[in-house]
């Protein structure tokens, strides 16, 4: 046995290398040669511009996709399938409109006539974490598009998963609901202490929720940009209005602008 | 008050009918061996009933009509789940199942008599054929176009494959299925009347093509009557059945049925 090194490196929880990607019959691939590493308990925002491979990557990361090339691992095992390890929000609700909230959130273990005591627990937890506690007996068809994207965020957690995945949450709400609901999922990650991978279009909602950006674009699809965001947590919607979060968001509009400039042209 | 009002229109719209149809069988209107008046049809209706003439008639055809119908669904359902589930068995027998849908099943309404007889047997047969195909092609296309948003959700949530069908795709189904039982229902009626038209010894469809025999026209529309009550008898059946099963439709807003959780 040897001893660990003083300052041994975090090893990234997720690992991705030299991934290339396409569709059947897509030609470039969607994605390629992109590698990825992504340390324990951060939480990473994938900007890029519309069709640059965001929700394919996502795909991928779910096990919904298989790569043609490179490797992808999560805490060391190789991703070959859908994980319960990893928790996912959809850009759309994607909620079961025959089941309650309470079964929504519970499906990723059991519906509540066959889940156990803790499942139910659980879910109950959950759901009063994101504000429904009111809601859990109605059904999809009676809740408003927050509501239901607040349902989407408490079935991801279900299982406790290591890695979130979540692809334009929030794409759909007002604004308004986008920043309490911003405000929620900063606080959950923060309870959780699990990894995030956060896709959006918006660069202030990356920079309110990320430790680091990530620019995917091209085509094929690659990292043209990746950045810290050294602001402070909690952060709060007076964050918003900070000097250095404006100074950081013209930084990031110019690198995506760059980035941009400088791959392929997107379509 | 308000059911009371959503009643009436209806009623007033049949009263209209049955005055015109008086006055076009009354005094210098149609002979009554062609348009027999209304109340000679209710009397034959009432008597039929009474004396007890109608019902091993009626029983028949319901029992005929039932049993087709529920064998000739649960058949098309199953199929239907097989096909859409499964490609082989849709590569070796959709393209028939498309051919025979096209189709006129109560063409093959002589033949059905004489392989199975004049009995009940040949109009159960003839029944569950003709409901057949409509909930066939129901239940498959409704199974096919489960959102498949849904489905990828259920597969990154890691549920298996028999969960996704039971619990994603059967309940989108749910609609086009019952839709499929509701266009069944009638055509299970036409298909036991025409079975019993083309040769049997009892049935409403008898009684109407016998009564035709002997040009009792009251009789016959006395057994019209009794069709069209059973056609919507059954199609209601049907619909508030599916306003129980598939509630998440239709009425997008309404909060869940009591006792559900
Ligand atoms: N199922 C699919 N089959 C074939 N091509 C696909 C499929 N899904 C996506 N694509 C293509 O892959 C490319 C990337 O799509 P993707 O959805 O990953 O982009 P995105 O970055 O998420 O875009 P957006 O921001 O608009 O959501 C697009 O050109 C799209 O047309
Ligand atoms: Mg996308």
């Amino acid at each position: 046995m040897s001893v660990a090194p003083a300052v041994a490196p975090e090893p990234p929880v997720l690992a991705l290398s030299d991934v290339r990607f396409a569709y059947r019959g897509s030609e470039p691939p969607i994605l390629d040669a992109l590698t990825l590493d992504v340390a324990e308990g951060a939480f990473v925002a994938i900007l890029g511009p519309s069709g640059g491979g965001k929700s394919t990557l996502l795909k991928l990361l779910a096990g919904l996709e298989r790569p043609q090339a490179g490797t992808m691992t999560l805490a060391g095992t190789p991703i070959r399938g859908p994980r319960r390890e990893i928790g996912m929000v959809f850009q759309k609700p994607t909620l079961l409109p025959w089941r309650t909230v309470r079964d929504n959130v519970l499906l990723p273990a059991a519906f509540a006539s066959r889940a156990s005591d803790a499942e139910r627990a659980r879910a109950d937890h959950l759901i009063e974490t994101v504000g429904l506690a009111r809601a859990a007996a109605l059904y999809p068809g009676a809740l408003s598009g927050g509501m239901a994207q607040r349902v989407g965020l408490a079935r991801m957690l279900m299982h406790r998963p290591q890695l979130l995945l979540l692809d334009e949450p929030f794409s759909a709400l007002d604004a308004m609901t986008r920043e309490r609901l911003s405000l929620e999922l900063q606080r959950i990650w923060m309870e959780e202490r699990s990894t995030a991978l956060f896709v959006t279009h918006s660069i202030p909602e990356a920079l309110f929720l990320a430790d680091r950006i990530v620019v995917l674009a091209g085509r094929p699809g690659r990292i043209l940009a990746d950045m810290e965001v050294p602001l402070a947590r909690p952060r709060t919607l007076d964050s918003l209005g900070a000097p250095d979060f404006a100074r950081l968001a013209r930084q990031l509009r110019r690198l995506f602008d760059d980035s941009i400039a400088a791959g392929d042209p997107v379509r | 008050m308000r059911r009371l009002l959503a009643v009436l229109p209806p009623a007033a719209t049949f009263l209209a009918l049955w005055a015109a149809w008086s006055y076009a069988t009354g005094p210098g209107g149609l002979p009554s061996y062609l348009l027999p008046p209304p109340g000679a049809v209710a009397r034959a209706l009432w008597s039929g009933l009474a004396d007890g003439a109608f019902w091993p008639h009626i029983r028949f055809t319901l029992t005929a009509t039932l049993s087709g119908y529920l064998l000739g669904s649960l058949a098309a359902v199953i199929t239907g789940i097989l096909v859409a589930e499964s490609r082989l068995f849709e590569r070796f027998v959709f393209p028939y199942i498309v051919a025979v849908q096209a189709m006129p099943k109560v063409a093959l309404a002589p033949l059905i008599l004489v392989w199975f007889g004049f009995g009940l047997a040949s109009k159960v047969v003839l029944v569950g054929l003709i409901c057949f195909f409509p909930l066939l092609v129901n239940t498959i296309g409704g199974i096919r176009r489960a959102d498949p948003d849904l489905i990828a959700m259920a597969r990154a949530f890691s549920r298996p494959g028999w969960w996704i069908f039971l619990h994603i795709k059967l309940p989108a189904a749910a609609s086009a299925i019952f839709a499929g039982l509701e266009i069944g229902i009638v055509l299970a009626l036409i298909g036991a009347v025409v079975g019993e038209f083309v040769a049997s010894e009892r049935g409403v469809g008898y009684l109407i093509g016998s009564a035709t025999v002997n040009m009792n026209v009251a009789v016959m529309f006395a057994g019209v009557v009794v069709l069209a009550a059973f056609g919507v008898l059954g199609s209601s059946l049907i619909r508030a059945l599916q306003r129980r099963v598939v509630f998440w439709e239709g009425a997008r807003n309404d909060l869940p049925p009591a006792g559900r959780t």
